[in-house]
């Protein structure tokens, strides 16, 4: 990590422009997501379809050259729908990785300075949190405070938090000894601005791996609040909704769980390419083993 | 902790013999003292999370809106029939009182009783989980069994092009939702070839085979998506280990690849597999909310779904304090047992 210390930012972002471009991993990975960030954004403007339209007399169609991915069972164009229906994925992943973050990079930070009975209240916090399995509580949040897109955010970026405070406090623990930050204590700075100034963008390559991985977990655990109806509410469409309404129909017309299940693949494979590229990368031990 | 040349001492052959600690010499008594302490932290932690956990359990399904009394009666009820119920069921006494009551009787093995059921929690418990947890263990068995000896593979053949395509095949099986992934299996298997029922489950006493067969679909579904995770993290545990200066000690002398891969390198690495497998123990059995209603079987998934939406408070709490529990445990049973894997954890750090 000793290289991501120096201040030379023109030649630092070269290296890592040079040997991202090198990993197929990391160039796979952006591109998926790129693409699939893209798609969600031409949704605002343009569909193939109207979301909104329902159209009985086109009640599952097979795929063809009008509706590539065919049709529901209300008519609606099923590629319209996931293109749509990607807003609510990213939204909710890229919320609860920011509620995450926000709340569990300060507090991991915070342990590592404080040290002592604050970093271990802090530390059993956590390990309380990851005891009780993610999904049931999410569940749980959600039948509490009704479903919705909003209470999907808040039961999975709850669950982002304990994950961000242990990888920032074990990036923190290791930075403190440096005499890089010895020098910043004697120069009379206390911890907090230390920790804004040293410590946190030496550990900002970690949070932005780890910050990958849960928004990819997060599109996975939104997918499965709403296959059990506790996510986005219906006609918003969404992945996992799209899912429910297939299973019944799936003698009838496979291709309508084919389809949104492939985008939740896609995007996930994406991000996980992305944030498995990123780490090797961005740490220059592992950069070396390969 | 890790690459220091004390490790070759786990196997006798890496370098002259260390002399044995016997039981009764001071090394050993300090040994003890050290496990004890380790036990005993790592019990006391467990206990205090679990009694935490209640605490929040319960605070949090107090916050439910909405009176059990009143949506057990329905609509058409008097203000004095709820009352009477609520007086019945002991809605009526003091917070920090229903705790005690509830906290104390599950000790004992009382969970209360259901409301929509109306019959025992425990009875409940017993009677769903029977489906629940053979379908987490045959699921954690698959992954494992899987999982383990993909990731073994592929770091024997790193850089080699079967390591690059069983590796592609685990980044995708990590990125498919096991609800999806099941929904292709009743398709393939169920609808298609017909060899197994699409969903239900027969009851034990149908006889072992029809059971299994109701919870075969379940269980892969359940597993791949982890044998996927347990593959890549094997993989890069041993990649880690096998970059160690013993494992080139046991190589230089003239071991076999396999038996430094499978005694030396499997042994040291398995700390963090063995941590894998546990945290995907308790992701099992969570994760059977959704492949239990996707299969609909009768187990501890289903059950606490269908009681969030009821409102049946004393049911939920009380399993979400099994799996919790269960976590817990298991957590705690895979902290206790990695100094039984890792002789290194036997002394004092």
């Amino acid at each position: 990590m000793s290289d991501t210390f120096d201040r030379d930012m023109p030649a630092r972002l070269g290296d890592f422009v040079r040997a991202a471009l090198a990993n197929r991993s990391f160039v796979v990975g952006l591109a998926i997501t790129l693409a699939i960030a893209l798609m969600a954004l031409v949704s605002f403007a343009w569909t193939p379809y109207d979301v909104a339209d329902l159209v009985v007399s086109d009640r599952m169609k097979p795929p063809s050259g009008a509706h590539w991915f065919g049709t529901d069972h209300f008519g609606r164009d099923i590629l319209s729908m996931i293109m749509v229906g990607s807003r609510n994925s990213i939204a909710v992943a890229l919320v609860a990785v920011g509620i995450g973050m926000g709340i569990g990079v300060p507090l991991g930070c915070w342990a590592a300075a404080r040290g002592g009975w604050l970093d271990e209240a802090i530390m059993r916090l956590n390990d309380i949190v990851f005891a009780f399995p993610a999904l049931l509580s999410a569940i749980m949040i959600t039948a509490i405070f009704g479903p919705g897109a909003v209470n999907a955010i808040i039961a999975i970026g709850i669950f982002n938090i304990p994950v961000f405070a242990r990888v920032s406090r074990a990036g923190a623990l290791a930075l403190w000894p440096r005499e890089f930050i010895l020098a910043a204590r004697a120069s009379g700075k206390g911890a907090t601005l230390i920790t804004v100034e040293h410590i946190f963008p030496n550990i900002a390559n970690l949070l932005l791996v780890q910050g990958t991985i849960q928004f990819a977990l997060g599109v996975l655990a939104e997918a499965g609040l709403s296959y059990l109806g506790l996510g986005a509410q219906p006609p918003m469409p969404s992945w996992g909704r799209m899912l429910f309404d297939a299973q019944t129909r799936m003698v009838v017309a496979p291709y309508m769980a084919i389809f949104p299940g492939l985008a939740i693949v896609v995007t996930v494979l994406g991000l996980n390419l992305l944030g498995d590229g990123l780490s090797d990368v961005l740490d220059p031990k592992l950069r070396r083993r390969r | 902790m890790r690459g220091s040349t004390e490790v070759a001492g786990n196997s006798h052959e890496c370098v002259a013999p260390r002399l044995p600690a016997g039981i009764f010499s001071p090394q050993a008594g300090r040994r003890i003292a050290f496990m004890t302490a380790y036990i005993l932290k790592r019990l006391a932690i467990g206990a205090v999370t679990l009694v935490v956990a209640s605490i929040v359990i319960f605070a949090v399904l107090e916050i439910l809106p909405g009176d059990p009394a009143r949506l057990m009666l329905g609509m058409n009820t008097t203000p004095e029939a709820v009352e009477a119920l609520r007086h019945q069921m002991g809605l009526d006494q003091p917070l920090m009182l229903r705790y005690l009551h509830w906290a104390s009787g599950m000790l004992t093995g009382d969970f209360g009783k259901s409301f929509t059921y109306s019959s025992p929690v425990r009875d409940l418990i017993v009677e769903r989980g029977v489906v629940s947890l053979p379908l987490a263990l045959i699921a954690l068995a698959l992954s494992a069994s899987i999982g383990i000896p993909i990731g073994v593979f592929s770091a024997s053949r790193r850089g080699k092009a079967s390591d690059a395509a069983v590796m592609g095949v685990a980044q995708l099986g990590v990125a498919i939702p096991n609800f999806w992934f099941a929904l292709l299996l009743i398709y393939v298997f169920a609808v298609w070839l017909r060899l197994v029922p699409a969903g239900g489950f027969p009851g034990w006493n149908a006889g072992i085979w029809a059971g299994l067969k109701g919870l075969i679909l379940p269980a892969i579904a359940l597993a791949l998506p982890q044998a996927a995770i347990l593959a890549r993290v094997t993989r890069s545990a041993l990649l880690e280990v096998l970059g160690e200066d013993y494992i080139r000690t046991a190589r230089a002398k003239g071991l076999p690849r396999r038996r430094v891969l499978l005694r030396h390198a499997l042994r040291n690495g398995m700390i963090p597999v063995m941590t894998i497998v546990g945290l995907q123990f308790a992701y099992l059995l969570a994760g059977t909310i959704i492949i239990e209603n996707v299969f609909y079987l009768p187990g501890l998934g289903r059950l606490v779904y269908q009681a969030i939406t009821q409102r049946d408070l004393i049911v939920v709490e009380s399993i979400v304090m099994v799996l919790v529990a269960s976590v817990v445990i298991i957590n705690l049973l895979v902290d206790l047992s990695y100094p039984l894997v890792d002789p290194r954890l036997r002394h004092a750090r």
